[in-house]
């Protein structure tokens, strides 16, 4: 619509400049409808202004939309980024019956984990060890308190700072799977990973 | 009175004769009737134990209509028949023949039958009853607002005490225990041996503390957060119990007055994680299981004065914890993971002398947990692990030797009543895990409830009155 008036614009000062320069003949008799060049040519300049400056708050509402486009996107791209941090540090770990010693194959989980807690110097977590239905149950607290213990040692031996990493225990609280088998057992005896503080701007280590 | 001697003595012959059809015909109901859980006994209490259930004296409770008693002797003869002193002899149709009639007005009964209209005011027929094979007879009756329990000797042919009480109404919160309070001096004038009618049990039921009277009535909610809850303990004037929440990743301990709800937290708790709460008999010391970086250790705390902590064990590579005081106060057994897996040990109250308390083999015996030292002091009750589940075991203090009670199903977490021989614990023997009595003398074992979940029984000591309202 902008530009089809701004080509209007355009022919009609085309027209009228056109108009002026046979200045040379003698103006016919009829002379039409009498025409102020100044005030028209004065016109046309504003309509060119005004469709220049038109053109460039367009051009820069599209840069500033492109920008803003860019900056969602990579924060989404940063938020994914730290979605993955964030479900990697907080990978269960799993136990042993009545054990509360390291299986070998969660070393590298914990591995993944100390390098996060390197890469994101601010970051506090709080490690809770759970039990199965199996055990007594004030037993368990007991053991509940080892699995995590023994998971915040494996961190701190490490390099992590003790004070970033705070201990709980639930015991057979708070199963994470109902059942009463070796299955629902071998997923509750377990410790949970969580974020306690410096968790917004997480970054890959 | 010899007018009345003469009268009673034509009316016995009467009653003798209806009571002996009666027999023949109900006779073997009687028997039967008392003793509920045979089933649940068969299914309870095997492994190399022997019981040996001594003769027990046969007591009956006199039938009576129309006073508004109903409810108490329902409630009396249940405590009598719970407490298991006592074969509770139940009568055949109470209301068509009449037993007795001691000091109630005379009142014809519907039935009309010649025992009745022979039953006159005056004594016992104690001939009768003994041939019933009872010893003892406990008639209820109202004299105005006053409640009068008589007990009667059948063999002596007398009556052996008789207690006066004024009851609360029915609807008063305290007139179960109230009933109850009545039951225990009935038996207490009938041998001598207090008893175990009003106490209640708390317990854990999906992370809230409970209570509930011994015989399962009047179950009510008494922790007062919805924090999650673990560990109930009675102190031992039963007016407050302890218990330990889930706050913040902590364990807290709390002291709550049982009749305000008053609730207290301990002295430094909050800063670890804090269970298994235990007071010492005098009440001024609480015991309780810490973790911490360290492990699990045992500390005792003044709660009278909120000071003094002190640590009793030094763990560093075991776990010590569940500690339950003798009732002299001058030890504490508890568990420790010291041999590699938890076994039952016993120290001196200060935290010396600590040494194995329940004997086991090493490789052989599973772990052992849950330890509940006995208000007569000769036993510790405990949990053991036996083929992958859990059994209930008695250690004899002075002996030192275990006894398994338990083998069917899953059997945990026992508390003793304050006689010493029943023990409450939980157990999934009827398909899901709740709350069942055994008494270890007769090896009758009981439901408490019929819920599923509950756990981490506590037995009150007696409850001499009501709890007081105001600390």
């Amino acid at each position: 619509m902008k530009s089809v008036t701004l080509l209007l614009a355009l022919g009609l000062g085309a027209a009228v400049i056109a108009g002026a320069s046979c200045g040379g003949n003698p103006p016919p008799q009829n002379p039409g409808p009498v025409v102020d060049t100044a005030a028209e040519n004065q016109r046309v300049r504003d309509s060119i202004a005004a469709a220049e400056a038109d053109r460039a708050r367009q051009a820069q509402a599209e840069a500033e939309r492109i920008a803003a486009q860019r900056r969602a996107d990579s924060l989404a791209a940063l938020a994914r980024a730290g979605d993955e941090v964030r479900s990697t540090l907080a990978a269960m770990i799993h136990f042993d019956l009545d054990k509360s010693n390291i299986r070998s194959g969660d070393m590298a989980a914990l591995d993944q984990k100390v390098a996060i807690l390197q890469a994101n110097p601010e970051l506090k977590i709080r490690i809770g060890g759970h039990c199965d239905e199996r055990g007594s149950d004030e037993y368990n607290l007991a053991l509940g308190n080892r699995r995590a213990q023994s998971a915040k040692q494996y961190l701190v031996s490490h390099g992590i700072d003790a004070s970033r990493i705070e201990t709980q225990s639930w015991g057979e609280e708070r199963p994470l799977v109902d059942g009463h088998d070796e299955n629902a057992w071998s997923q509750n005896r377990r410790d949970e990973f969580e974020v306690t503080s410096g968790g917004d701007n997480i970054r890959r280590p | 009175m010899k007018r009345r001697t003469v009268g009673r003595s034509d009316g016995r012959k009467v009653i003798v004769a209806a009571v002996l059809v009666s027999l023949l015909s109900f006779g073997p109901t009687v028997r039967r009737s008392d003793g509920q859980d045979t089933t649940a006994i068969d299914r309870g209490v095997r492994i190399g134990i022997i019981y040996r259930p001594g003769v027990r004296p046969g007591l009956v409770m006199l039938p009576r209509t129309g006073q508004g008693l109903d409810s108490v002797r329902v409630i009396v003869a249940r405590d009598l028949d719970y407490g298991d002193r006592f074969e509770v002899i139940t009568l055949p149709g109470g209301d068509s023949i009449r037993l007795a009639s001691t000091t109630g007005p005379r009142r014809s009964s519907a039935g009309g039958s010649t025992a009745t209209k022979g039953a006159t005011a005056g004594a016992l027929n104690y001939p009768l009853y003994q041939a019933l094979g009872a010893d003892f007879a406990l008639d209820i009756t109202a004299a105005g607002d006053t409640t009068v329990a008589t007990l009667h000797d059948i063999a002596a042919a007398s009556v052996r005490r008789s207690v006066r009480v004024q009851l609360p109404r029915s609807s008063d919160p305290d007139f179960r225990q109230a009933v109850h309070r009545l039951a225990d001096q009935a038996l207490q004038a009938a041998i001598g041996t207090p008893g175990i009618a009003a106490t209640r049990i708390l317990f854990v039921k999906d992370g809230k503390v409970y209570r509930i009277d011994q015989d399962g009535a009047d179950q009510k909610l008494v922790s007062s957060t919805d924090r999650q809850a673990m560990s109930p303990a009675w102190g031992a004037d039963g007016r407050r119990f302890a218990y330990m929440e889930f706050q913040a990743g902590k364990g807290w301990l709390y002291l709550q007055e049982m009749g305000s709800g008053k609730r207290t937290a301990v002295a430094t708790t909050g800063s670890a994680l804090d269970f298994t709460p235990a007071f010492s008999p005098d009440g001024q010391t609480m015991a309780f299981s810490r973790a911490t970086e360290e492990g699990t250790d045992l500390y005792t705390i003044n709660i009278k004065n909120n000071c003094c902590l002190r640590r009793l064990t030094v763990g560093r590579f075991s776990d010590n914890l569940s500690p339950t005081f003798s009732p002299d106060g001058q030890r504490i057994a508890f568990v420790s993971t010291r041999p590699g897996l938890p076994q039952i040990y016993v120290m001196a109250a200060d935290g010396t002398d600590q040494q194995l308390f329940a004997p086991f083999d090493y490789g052989v015996t599973g772990a052992s947990n849950a330890p509940e030292w006995s208000p007569d002091g000769q036993s510790v009750a405990f949990h053991r692990d036996v083929a992958g589940t859990l059994q209930v075991f008695v250690l004899d203090v002075r002996t030192r030797t275990v006894r398994q009670l338990t083998s069917v199903g899953r059997n945990e977490d026992p508390t003793w009543a304050p006689d010493s021989r029943h023990l409450a614990f939980v157990s999934d023997r009827s398909g899901y895990r709740q709350l069942w009595i055994i008494d270890l003398d007769t090896g009758r074992i009981r439901p408490l409830l019929q819920q599923s979940g509950a756990r981490l029984p506590a037995w009150s000591p007696r409850l001499t009155e009501a709890p007081s309202t105001t600390p």
